[in-house]
């Protein structure tokens, strides 16, 4: 092809500019500035200096004739990302909770993504199926599947009551948010693990077998290392929708088991209206993640340099 | 022993990714609104779900916003490839780091910056900033499965045509389009479900007037007893194992022909 057809980005690059990196600009923007009235002569108002002049500018004059009483601006503050640690508590519990939720969904998905990989060509094509077809299904759905489970009189409690235990109190609680994060997003961790390990050859186990390793070696030794890809790509894809989710909060946490994400959706859309904290925090999400996920592809890259000079 | 072992542990896990959608379907057929007490068997739900008006209002919207967008997305996508593909390689990895934003982005960060820039610029929350959202998280999809194609397409097939009489329209349309089909029906797909099952971009960007399906069950889910969902699950349940099931299917097939099995 010839250089000419480099121009045929032009349009998705501009797209790009204005959907992509505006945005984001924007939420930087919003981050670090505050919105504060002045008078005409520029003196700043406080806020309830502010709130007269409105009231008295409301009342009593004619909205077409009258310039103003007050200016807005935008200036540089620091105060929302100070803000932002207010909220501590809030971020480590999130992020503590996506940590479990990740765990579990690899202790699960690590030896089911195993199994899979040794089946039989038609067998693993069903299997992948059944882990993606749960995947299809809107994630409200799904969650709001685990309310009806776990409801004081649901399901589970009912069937516990049978065998005369119980009932707990299983919905609203952090142990709940966590089963419908390790729910929702298990099959995330399952697909990249078995894309991998169906590219271990059989024969690569065999030989470490016949070499003498035990199974607890030849896992050890063979299938982990050739896994580890999948692994870190697994984490990842579990753990940045866990850390940021704010609906099976919602949902499965009742509202008193605040995450990152219900925090900047209450900034946006809820009753703390605050666009501009919303973003601050919106920015350390943000920054944390891309750490954490340089952090893990580090991991892969030594990893496959360990593997590089035994060779 | 250890086969048993492994079944076992698949059946639980299969379990416990089917049993709570099996215990929403059961319930679709539940006479009592409550969820959890059987009281007789009953189609009103779906009698009921079918006579929503809001909630099939926002099944259109759905779908005309998944359609507008992935063909929007899919045309810009591919063209952005074909550009990408022959930039220099600095240019090349910034623009293509810079498409990976959205993926590795948190949802919520991506609908919190567009909410931002639609509020900037003044624009009205609706279908239109609905339909920009959808194509902005669905380009990259696209650029990602079509980039590896070209790669794997052998460089002089376009000299090849050239020589053999094709002008440039007839080579890129009759030699590397028909090459890079795969990736481009991929990409396609991948933004048509990505676009149909949005929830969180959506309800950032959406109006009071322009639901989506997924926004639509939000509220309802938020409310008590709603067992329309429940419905409503089954029925999305039933038609993505069909489609799955047709597809794999074919797939399988497909494998065994060449032999994989």
């Amino acid at each position: 092809m010839t250089s000419k057809s480099k121009f045929l980005a032009a349009p998705y690059l501009l797209w790009m500019i204005i959907f992509i990196v505006i945005p984001l600009a924007l939420i930087v923007v919003f981050a670090f500035t505050t919105t504060v009235y002045t008078d005409l002569e520029g003196n700043l108002l406080s806020n309830e200096e502010f709130d007269e002049l409105r009231i008295e500018y409301d009342n009593f004059y004619d909205m077409a004739d009258n310039e103003l009483p007050y200016k807005k601006q935008t200036v540089f503050t620091l105060t929302h990302i100070m803000e932002v640690s207010n909220y501590v508590p809030v971020l480590l519990n999130s992020v503590w909770l996506a940590i479990i939720a990740t765990a579990i969904c690899l202790l699960i998905g690590y030896p089911l993504a195993y199994l899979i990989s040794r089946m039989r060509y038609g067998f693993q094509k069903l299997m992948l199926m059944m882990v993606m077809l749960p995947m299809w299904m809107n994630f409200l759905l799904r969650t709001y599947a685990w309310m009806t489970l776990l409801e004081r009189n649901g399901w589970i409690n009912k069937l516990l009551g049978l065998v005369g235990i119980g009932p707990f109190d299983m919905i609203n609680t952090q142990g709940a948010v966590v089963l419908g994060m390790v729910y929702n997003y298990l099959p995330y961790m399952i697909l990249p693990l078995y894309s991998i390990m169906t590219k271990i050859d059989n024969r690569t186990i065999e030989a470490a077998q016949d070499l003498g390793a035990n199974s607890l070696r030849v896992f050890s030794k063979v299938v982990l290392p050739l896994s580890m890809p999948g692994v870190a790509s697994g984490i990842t894809m579990v753990f940045v929708p866990s850390v940021s989710t704010f609906i099976i909060s919602r949902m499965l946490g009742g509202g008193t088991n605040m995450l990152i994400g219900d925090l900047i959706d209450l900034q946006f859309l809820g009753n703390a209206y605050n666009p501009n904290l919303g973003s601050a925090i919106s920015l350390v999400l943000l920054v944390f993640i891309l750490l954490c996920m340089s952090i893990t592809n580090q991991l892969n890259n030594e990893d496959n340099m360990d593997g590089g000079m035994l060779l | 022993m250890k086969k048993l072992s492994s079944k076992l542990y698949m059946a639980l896990v299969f379990g416990f990714l089917y049993i709570p959608i099996f215990v929403l379907i059961i319930n679709s057929f539940n006479a009592s609104k409550s969820r959890t007490v059987w009281t007789g068997f009953t189609f009103d739900w779906y009698k009921k779900l079918f006579n929503n008006e809001v909630i099939l209002n926002s099944l259109v919207n759905t779908l005309i916003i998944a359609v507008i967008a992935s063909v929007i997305a899919t045309i810009l996508g591919t063209a952005a490839a074909i550009g990408i593909f022959n930039m220099k390689r600095m240019t090349k990895s910034l623009i293509i780091n810079i498409t990976y934003l959205p993926i590795i982005n948190p949802e919520i960060v991506t609908g919190v910056s567009l909410m931002l820039l639609f509020v900037f610029l003044n624009i009205d929350l609706g279908v239109v900033t609905l339909v920009l959202a959808h194509i902005t998280f669905c380009v990259p999809y696209v650029i990602l499965n079509v980039l590896p194609k070209l790669h794997q397409m052998n460089r002089h097939l376009y000299e090849a045509a050239m020589d053999l009489g094709c002008n440039p329209m007839q080579a890129f349309f009759k030699v590397i389009i028909p090459e890079i089909m795969p990736g481009i029906i991929t990409g396609f797909l991948m933004s048509i479900t990505y676009s149909i099952d949005d929830f969180v971009i959506s309800y950032f960007t959406h109006g009071a007037t322009s639901q989506t399906l997924p926004i639509t069950i939000f509220s309802m889910t938020r409310r008590k007893v709603s067992p329309e969902v429940n419905a409503l699950s089954a029925i999305i349940f039933v038609v993505i194992l069909v489609v799955l099931l047709i597809m794999n299917i074919r797939e399988i097939r497909a494998g065994k022909e060449r032999g994989d099995v």
